[in-house]
């Protein structure tokens, strides 16, 4: 009978079974292997180790495959898995100033110590089809020289360096938060807000960086630096005293660099946002800086008003994982709700119906008196 | 099946602790809505993750585990999150109302009556009921500390000055214990009676809002009305098709192109025990309404 919408269960296991068949394809042409997903769509995997707030490039790799391509199921199935994973702690800060660069520009100046290191980039492209990729074939290894053992300090760093023409930062000075082990609340301070940002939707927040520049909220913003390249994590063993490498990891970081604040008490001095993403992930960690610092507007007393300026508005619509559950969740049956809906939305039908027939007579009966 | 990797019930020990002081701390202060740490579960947000957890953080190897979504326990999600907890707790599971411990529910409230030994969870979209009145949380959390709920009040009303009659028909506002106004989740207004004075507990859980609240038994609830438009819950003037019952909310079902409809139970288990009594209409030629 049609009412009885039984089935459900068998329903669904076939889907899922559909689903795994369509995963696959083709299955005259060879299937993806999780390597060659990790290193032909590294930028992929980066991304969904970024939002998925997770670093383990093989578990990405999977993620991409399982979720056939779709980086935002893939981040939730990363995340899903993270959630089961016990924390054992909080890594010592990244030392980025000692980062092996494997990228390293600075937009604000020229030249600077340690040189401009361009790196694997698309930016000085043409975006023209290279019909030769498609054909596969050979790539030449790319040029080397040897390596810098140097390690560049920051701009930001110099730049504060020099007589502080910009803000010191502020190391915190209490426990670091984790919006994974406690709620977010608002105002929220910086490291939950950078936390936040880091998980955050790189569109989501590329619209909100874009938006500052034409005009929302506007913080005059250069590129500082923009660095790609590995860094040491430690974490501090309290049974030998001291800091222990962990391994190392490859973050991108973009510090920007701001318009300036000045007071009758404090000398003009630029501002900073931060950006940090983990892998390759240049457009996430810039939109996330320009996002950083739109969202400090307050602190400096700046006017606010605007989409990027609102940290109850960025905050909670930023993670991707969040607004496409619930975004789809509408897919869910509504039956209940559209019924009561339904039958109040008849009931005033039927009032304004029976208003309108009973003016109509009156205005009949009158046409007929006169 | 059994998945031995992961903890009873999923969620690891510490954090079904956390889950359970955020409840215990809802029981204490009726129809507050306590933050609590949201982990990620492997089902999307919206889709019933708030009240997953709350029950993955309840639930024991005895429990007996009833889930519902629309009423109905066979529908795709229903279905989903029974086989979850058949799979991670290896629970048993039922499809009758009396015979659960905890029953996890999406947008009803059962017809059959609970009892004390029930708990009954609710899955929670959007916790706040001032949300959409107010978009800030900063703001909504101010006004529950303050009771100041004027802007509920004068919503309802201008609903009544527009169309007549209060327009908000599920999700509809209550007070719990006279103090704290309280989003019932999208029940329809029809089950709004059925949360005052219940014998079972009833605990609401929001995943992505990281909210947990709840209305400890025989707690007086109360839906905001005015004196001159008290509070009605609305039915169908119609009978359950398959079961006859009267007294149910009801599901209308679109049975052909030229817009015949039926009406059913929306609770399947109400509506099969009552078939299964040898209640319930002459199965004859289901539709019986024509669109005019």
């Amino acid at each position: 009978m049609y009412v009885a919408v039984k089935g459900g269960e068998r329903a669904i296991e076939n889907a899922h079974a559909l689903l795994a068949d369509v995963r696959r394809g083709d299955r005259s042409l060879p299937e993806l292997t999780l390597d060659q997903i990790e290193q032909q769509l590294a930028l992929a995997v980066d991304r969904v180790m970024s939002e998925g707030s997770l670093y383990d490039r093989e578990l990405a790799a999977l993620a991409i495959k399982q979720a056939r391509g779709d980086l935002i199921e893939a981040i939730f199935l990363l995340r899903a898995y993270r959630t089961t994973l016990p924390r054992f702690g909080v890594s010592e800060p990244i030392e980025t100033g000692a980062m092996r660069i494997r990228r390293r520009i600075s937009a604000a100046f020229k030249d600077l110590p340690g040189g401009q290191v361009l790196g694997p980039t698309f930016d000085y492209t043409h975006r023209l089809l290279d019909h030769d990729l498609a054909e596969g074939g050979g790539v030449p290894p790319a040029p080397t020289a040897p390596a810098e053992t140097v390690t560049f300090c920051s701009v930001a760093d110099l730049l504060a360096r020099s007589g502080g023409l910009i803000e010191e930062e502020v190391p915190l000075d209490q426990e670091v938060g984790d919006l994974t082990r406690e709620p977010l609340s608002f105002p929220a301070d910086r490291d939950l807000r950078l936390q936040n940002l880091a998980r955050g939707d790189e569109g989501f927040l590329l619209a909100l960086a874009y938006s500052t520049q034409r005009g929302y909220g506007r913080n005059h913003p250069f590129a500082g630096e923009i660095r790609y390249g590995e860094v040491e994590i430690e974490s501090f063993a309290e049974e030998v005293g001291f800091a222990v490498p962990l391994g190392s990891i490859s973050v991108t970081e973009c510090q920007s660099i701001n318009q300036f604040t000045g007071s009758t008490t404090h000398a003009p001095r630029f501002t900073r946002g931060y950006g940090l993403a983990f892998g390759q992930s240049e457009r996430k960690a810039m939109s996330m800086a320009l996002v950083d610092r739109a969202l400090r507007a307050r602190e400096f007393g700046e006017e606010t008003g605007a989409p990027a300026q609102d940290e109850e508005f960025v905050l909670s619509h930023s993670d991707n994982v969040q607004a496409t559950g619930f975004v789809e969740h509408l897919k869910l049956p509504h039956y209940v709700d559209f019924q009561s809906e339904l039958g109040l939305l008849r009931k005033l039908r039927a009032e304004f119906f029976a208003r309108k027939d009973s003016i109509e007579d009156e205005q009949g009966m009158q046409d007929a008196a006169e | 099946m059994t998945a031995p990797v992961y903890n009873f019930a999923y969620l690891d020990e510490q954090t079904k602790r956390m889950i359970r002081r955020a409840i215990l701390k809802a029981i204490a202060i009726p129809g507050y809505q306590v933050p609590f740490a949201s982990r990620e579960m492997p089902m999307p947000y919206g889709w019933g993750t708030g009240g997953v957890q709350v029950t993955a953080s309840i639930i024991g190897p005895d429990d007996i585990l009833k889930v519902i979504d629309q009423g109905s326990d066979d529908t795709t999600n229903a279905v989903s999150i029974r086989k979850f907890f058949s799979r991670t707790a290896g629970v048993r599971t039922t499809t009758a109302t009396r015979e659960a411990t905890v029953i996890q529910t999406r947008h009803r409230i059962p017809e059959t009556p609970l009892t004390e030994d029930q708990v009954l969870v609710y899955q929670v979209p959007i916790p706040e009921p001032l949300r959409f009145l107010e978009p800030r949380e900063t703001e909504t959390r101010r006004m529950h500390a303050l009771s100041e709920y004027g802007l509920m009040h004068v919503k309802l009303y201008e609903d009544i000055a527009r169309h007549g009659h209060i327009a908000t028909t599920y999700a509809y506002p209550v007070k719990v214990a006279q103090r704290y106004v309280m989003d019932p989740s999208p029940i329809p207004k029809f089950d709004n009676p059925k949360l005052t004075d219940c014998p079972a507990l009833q605990l609401f859980g929001a995943g992505r809002e990281k909210r947990i609240y709840a209305i400890p038994p025989y707690t007086p609830v109360v839906s905001l009305d005015f004196d001159d438009h008290p509070f009605e819950p609305y039915r169908h003037d119609a009978q359950c098709e398959l079961c006859g019952a009267a007294d149910s909310y009801l599901d209308e079902v679109i049975t052909d192109d030229n817009g015949s409809r039926m009406f059913v139970c929306s609770d399947t288990d109400y509506c099969e025990t009552r078939r299964a009594t040898g209640k319930g209409a002459q199965q004859s030629a289901p539709a019986t309404e024509h669109r005019s």
